[in-house]
């Protein structure tokens, strides 16, 4: 390691490639937190006014989710499914770790949404009828707006672990920023720079995503509200 | 008095019955509200009044009884009538209930915006004439969080005016507040009375009751034992239930407010 | 019945694995709690510079992916520094200084949420501030991060399945090795999974019973 961190091969050589990298993490991420958030309310609220049935099933499903390692759901995605005889799903790497991924976070934020639902008191709802206000009209103009403010930290978290965890689409052969440093590495023999690179790449998008969530914050932040008694 | 028994009362509410986890706990209790009452429900705790307060416009179902208003017999099950009957009938809570997310403003103007469909400009308009009727106009652009006890309770009354009520209930309004604050939200309602807005309160403050009261309803074990104006039931040496109450109502916390001085 | 016989026949070696991922989620807490007990207390009463660093080693791992701190140590680092560890060593370490980060964040919560009389109180005896934090500020703290550290159990065992990217023989390198000589790949994950699954349930009633152990008389930890 005589020339570590020279700056020819950092810039000529590493950034162009983790840069590669990195528009497949963002395709991963960007898709997953999207659909897998719009899931995870739906999930949410399916977990807090579906019938018993629904209820019961949907918090099943999540439980498993949460149980089991995303590890273990990617292979069974990507290995296990192809095995089941007279089935033989074929998903390609992309498609596996971005279903993972979405099956993951939905699961993750609907535990979030229900938490959320749970916690606006019964009196806000009750003095929103008592002005006449159908149901439909108290979910828009009452549970919504204070639910998406409760929900809003919580849900912001799961999206800078899914930046985090996006990094294991590398063990389904979906090459990222982290199975591009891999490669590179195996290619050049330089672990600590590439993969110190890799990590700089990781640090910026976990502060981006924690700073526009603390502006989001911010900007719907209602004086008093959301301080728990 | 001011019940004419002759005309159709604004709303009456009759043989109200309700059932909660097995207990019963109204047992066929009905009042009726004619232009200009005002009529306060006492009696002790777990005898009913709130559930009794909220099965008129709903909030709870009751399991038997019937609802009218006017001369018109409101179906609970029908969304539309429901939503009309609650347009009809303000509601004050014990603990407000302000919408945490609006401010004093918002919270007066979303009803009249939501559910009668006018426009903000309009409704806000209007959310000011309240506010100012309640004396918080200065305080209109503040959150609910920012506001005292009597503040939000004055709120909670110009949100429930904002909609026209024809009725008001008003569910222990001073309850929740600490004593320095009750005269401000007592003086905003005995103004509506004064003006004639009919009302169903259910209190524990005996001399305010005394004062504004057409008539008074005692409840016990979720009946309605005893009803009366004021003067017939308070009468020193009247010998009712309500009498009685009271005295020891007033031995009670008369005795600690005399401490506290 | 030939899936069930795989099944059976790969047991004895998947379980095995199961030991190995106990150990490295063992080690992992641990690591995790000598560490981040002192950065808590470093971040919450130590002078600025100290708590900075704290503050730059807890965003550093906190936004590092874990797989990504597992090549960067083994691969790197750690061959640098001339530390040769192994797989489970380099492991386990990874994932312990991982979890101090998180951990410390858990304790310095649960310090920052005493009442300051506390301290103040132990001053008024004569403690030195060292005692007052070791004597009284962190047995109530640790009571309150049991919760906290409950979950972070089930976070490091799950997050434990990564480190078979380095070839550490815990349950996900073993299910794969037998997976990719059998064919069986969906039973074989699936079993892998429910062993994850019943492990994460029986760690986390333990821990729940640990707290109403230690639970003081009227001292609520609910809510935390």
């Amino acid at each position: 390691m005589l020339d570590f961190l020279d700056p020819t091969f950092i810039f000529d050589r590493a950034i162009p490639y983790l840069n590669q990298g990195l528009l497949m993490s963002l395709g991963l991420i960007v898709p997953a937190s999207l659909i897998g958030g719009f899931i995870g309310v739906v999930m949410g609220v399916l977990r807090v006014f579906g019938s018993p049935w629904i209820r019961r099933s949907v918090d099943s499903i999540v439980a498993v989710i949460r149980g089991v390692p995303l590890t273990v759901q990617l292979m069974i995605l990507y290995f296990g499914l192809p095995s089941v005889p007279g089935l033989k799903i074929y998903l390609s790497p992309y498609a596996a770790a971005l279903i993972g991924f979405i099956v993951c976070t939905a699961s993750y934020q609907s535990e979030y949404v229900r938490g959320t639902l749970l916690s606006i008191r019964q009196g806000q709802i009750k003095a929103a009828q008592a002005l006449g206000m159908t149901r439909w009209q108290t979910i828009r103009s009452v549970i919504v707006p204070q639910a998406i403010r409760r929900a809003l930290p919580g849900c912001g978290n799961e999206i800078i672990y899914l930046v985090k965890y996006s990094s294991l689409a590398y063990i389904v052969t979906c090459i990222e920023l982290t199975g591009e440093a891999k490669i590179l590495v195996s290619r050049t023999f330089r672990p600590t720079e590439v993969y110190l690179i890799a990590a700089c790449y990781y640090l910026v998008m976990v502060s981006a995503a924690t700073w526009l969530l603390a502006r989001l914050e911010k900007a719907l932040a209602i004086p008093g509200f959301g301080v728990q008694k | 008095m001011n019940a004419r028994p002759n005309d159709t009362p604004i709303l009456r509410a009759e043989h109200f019955t309700k059932y909660l986890s097995g207990r019963k706990i109204l047992d066929d209790c009905s009042i009726s509200i004619y232009p200009g009452d005002v009529k306060v429900l006492i009696g002790p705790s777990g005898a009913g009044k709130s559930t009794f307060l909220q099965c008129i416009n709903c909030l709870l179902e009751p399991d038997e009884g019937e609802i009218w208003l006017g001369d018109r017999k409101v179906d609970v099950r029908n969304t539309r009538e429901l939503c009309e009957l609650r347009q009809h009938v303000g509601m004050i809570f014990q603990d407000f209930n302000l919408f945490d997310h609006l401010s004093a403003e918002d919270n007066v103007a979303l009803a009249p915006r939501k559910v009668r469909g006018m426009n903000k400009q309009e409704a806000l308009k209007r959310a000011h004439a309240e506010l100012r009727r309640v004396g918080l106009e200065d305080k209109a652009r503040l959150y609910p969080a920012e506001l005292s006890g009597g503040q939000k309770q004055r709120v909670a009354i110009a949100r429930a005016l904002a909609m026209d009520p024809t009725v008001l209930l008003l569910d222990e309004p001073t309850s929740a507040l600490d004593p320095e604050l009750v005269g401000e939200v007592l003086t905003v309602i005995r103004d509506l009375a004064s003006h004639g807005m009919p009302m169903i309160m259910v209190t524990h403050q005996m001399e305010f009751a005394q004062a504004v009261a057409t008539e008074i309803l005692f409840m016990e074990q979720g009946r309605v034992i005893e009803q009366g104006s004021p003067d017939e039931l308070l009468a020193p040496g009247s010998q009712t239930r309500t009498q009685d109450f009271c005295v020891r109502l007033h031995d009670l916390c008369g005795g600690e407010a005399a401490a506290q001085e | 019945m030939h899936i069930l016989s795989t099944i059976i026949e790969a047991l004895p070696y998947i379980l095995e694995g199961t030991l190995v991922t106990l150990l490295l989620v063992a080690g992992a807490l641990s690591v995790g709690f000598c560490l981040g007990v002192p950065m808590a207390v470093t971040q919450v009463y130590a002078p600025k510079p100290f708590s900075r660093l704290v503050s730059f080693y807890v965003w550093f791992f906190r936004g590092v992916p874990v797989l990504l701190l597992l090549f960067l140590f083994y691969y790197g680092l750690f061959g640098l520094m001339g530390i040769d560890v192994g797989t489970v060593g380099a492991s386990c370490l990874v994932l312990g200084m991982t979890s101090a980060a998180y951990q410390s964040q858990i304790f310095r919560g649960a310090i920052l949420s005493l009442p300051t009389g506390q301290l103040k109180a132990g001053r008024a005896l004569g403690f030195t501030d060292l005692q007052s934090i070791r004597t009284i500020i962190l047995p109530q703290a640790l009571r309150l991060s049991i919760p906290g550290w409950s979950n972070e159990y089930s976070i490091l065992l799950k997050d434990s399945a990564m480190c078979f990217a380095l070839g550490t023989p815990e349950i996900m390198a073993r299910t794969h090795f037998v997976a990719s000589r059998t064919y069986e790949h969906l039973p074989l994950y699936i079993t892998a999974g429910l062993i994850y699954f019943l492990i994460t349930l029986a760690g986390v009633t333990m821990l729940r019973r640990l707290e109403q152990k230690v639970r003081i008389p009227g001292y609520n930890t609910a809510g935390m």
